[in-house]
């Protein structure tokens, strides 16, 4: 009965593993790193996290928990709320139409089809973003933070299959 | 998970795919409506926001500490190579802040006697409030700091956030334990500052860049570049002569200026306010709630012992 008890607890802990890895990437991504010129270019670990598991486990990852992870992205972002919320959700969407071609596919042809991925994520954020202020915002900041979010991806996602293959088997 | 087999999954799936689309749909919808209500109801989203930076605070206070023991290393291994250029460098300067020293202490007499003599309205003094700098959210789109400070602390929306070389930005949200700081070039900035030696009117307005715009600056005004901007005081809370920075850039398609903020080490801020000094409270009153924390320092100073540059 205790065996059980544990063991499920054990289950759930793992289950929450992908949200909550993904909450602790958004919260730890807004850590001043007091790097110069750095900030505005800081890479959107979120996005990165919800692609990668929303490929290899959805169930793990459902809508619900993309949302949220949206929101607290917008509210701890300080800018308009809905912003991530929706893109994190749109990306979702346009992942989990090729979601089985994609958990079959090589590490490069994943990460290959992050670039266009994060880049429809990026222009809509930006669009979004000049929308809700009525005003066009200079893109160059967004071109950067795309590069170096897709720069990123590899580490990461490497990271990321580690701890799969060691907590969710 | 258990699978329903047999007929009834001919009619679960389908409507459990189909609970699963709609389930989306709505969450897509939610979206969309926080976009209308971030549009709407600009106090409701504040109060969000706030609850949740209160509830992030003390992992981000913990986790930004190691960063900054770091960076301090790095920057004292930076220092430790060129101790003696640089101690050459300051003892020259500290003799010409010498100089300075004496000169203010002459003016500030003499602006106290000339005070005293047209019988002026003593300037009302500042309180501070002393804060760590634990979130910078990043990204291309927003130009803020989160602090540990809130309105445990004192800390009001609207304050100015300065630094020891000049104004940061304002206090915009406000929790419990922390505080979200809207930072001079922010794009929904706009400080009244003043200009040059005239003192002419002017808004600071940031545009994401480091460098913020001045706007509204009165036709045939005279601006070159090296000016000083500092805050005007006008339209509200913040107190006036603040420096912000020196005029950068002279041109047709904006005036724009250098803040004196070194924004790559932005550890502490400091959240100043007026303090109506015998109108709401007596000014020893506030020294009693003087809290033991460390990083709740508050200080009284009058304003005219605001550390200023000594530049012009």
């Amino acid at each position: 009965m205790n065996q059980t008890v544990w063991t499920r607890l054990d289950l759930v802990a793992r289950s929450l593993f992908p949200f909550a890895l993904t909450l602790l990437l958004v919260m730890g991504s807004i850590v001043p790193l007091r790097v110069p010129d750095f900030s505005p270019i800081m890479p959107s670990l979120g996005l990165i996290s919800i692609y990668f598991w929303v490929i290899y486990r959805p169930d793990l990852m459902p809508g619900w928990a993309v949302f949220l992870l949206g929101l607290i992205q917008d509210l701890l972002g300080g800018g308009p709320l809905g912003i991530y919320a929706l893109v994190f959700l749109l990306t979702v969407a346009a992942v989990g139409a090729q979601r089985r071609f994609l958990a079959t596919g090589s590490f490069t042809l994943v990460w290959a089809l992050f670039l266009p991925v994060a880049a429809a994520a990026f222009v809509l954020i930006w669009l979004l973003y000049c929308l809700n202020l009525n005003m066009l915002i200079d893109p160059r900041s967004t071109m950067f933070q795309y590069l170096t979010t897709v720069a990123v991806y590899p580490c990461l996602a490497w990271l990321f299959a580690q701890a799969q293959r060691a907590l969710l088997r | 998970m258990k699978r329903p087999s047999g007929s009834i999954s001919h009619i679960t799936t389908p409507l459990r795919a189909w609970a699963h689309r709609f389930a989306f749909l709505l969450l897509i919808a939610s979206a969309f409506g926080l976009m209308l209500l971030g549009k709407m109801d600009t106090l409701l989203v504040e109060r969000a926001r706030s609850t949740v930076t209160d509830a992030v605070a003390p992992l981000l206070d913990a986790a930004s500490r190691p960063a900054d023991a770091i960076n301090d290393m790095i920057d004292s291994l930076g220092e430790m190579a060129d101790l003696r250029g640089e101690n050459a460098l300051l003892r020259r300067e500290n003799d010409r802040l010498r100089s300075w020293q004496a000169l203010a202490r002459e003016l500030e007499a003499e602006n106290a006697a000339l005070r005293e003599l047209t019988h002026a309205v003593p300037d009302s003094s500042l309180r501070f409030v002393s804060a760590r700098v634990i979130g910078d959210p990043g990204g291309a789109f927003a130009r803020s700091v989160l602090v540990n400070a809130g309105a445990r602390e004192g800390v009001v929306k609207g304050q100015a956030a300065i630094t020891s070389n000049g104004l940061a930005g304002r206090v915009a949200e406000v929790g419990m334990q922390s505080a979200r700081v809207l930072l001079v070039t922010d794009i929904n900035s706009r400080i009244p500052v003043a200009v040059g030696s005239g003192r002419d009117r002017a808004i600071l307005a940031g545009d994401n860049s480091v460098r913020p715009k001045l706007l509204y600056l009165a036709p045939g005004v005279d601006v070159a570049p090296g000016d000083r901007v500092v805050t005007s005081g006008h339209g509200g809370a913040f107190p006036p002569g603040l420096p912000v920075g020196i005029v950068s850039q002279v041109g047709e398609g904006a005036l724009r200026i250098q803040p004196f903020v070194d924004w790559a080490h932005l550890e502490y801020l400091r959240l100043a306010d007026y303090e109506l000094s015998g109108v709401l409270m007596a000014p020893g009153a506030m020294n009693g709630t003087i809290s033991a924390d460390a990083n709740q320092v508050r200080e009284h100073k009058g304003a005219k012992g605001k550390p200023q540059r000594a530049e012009r």
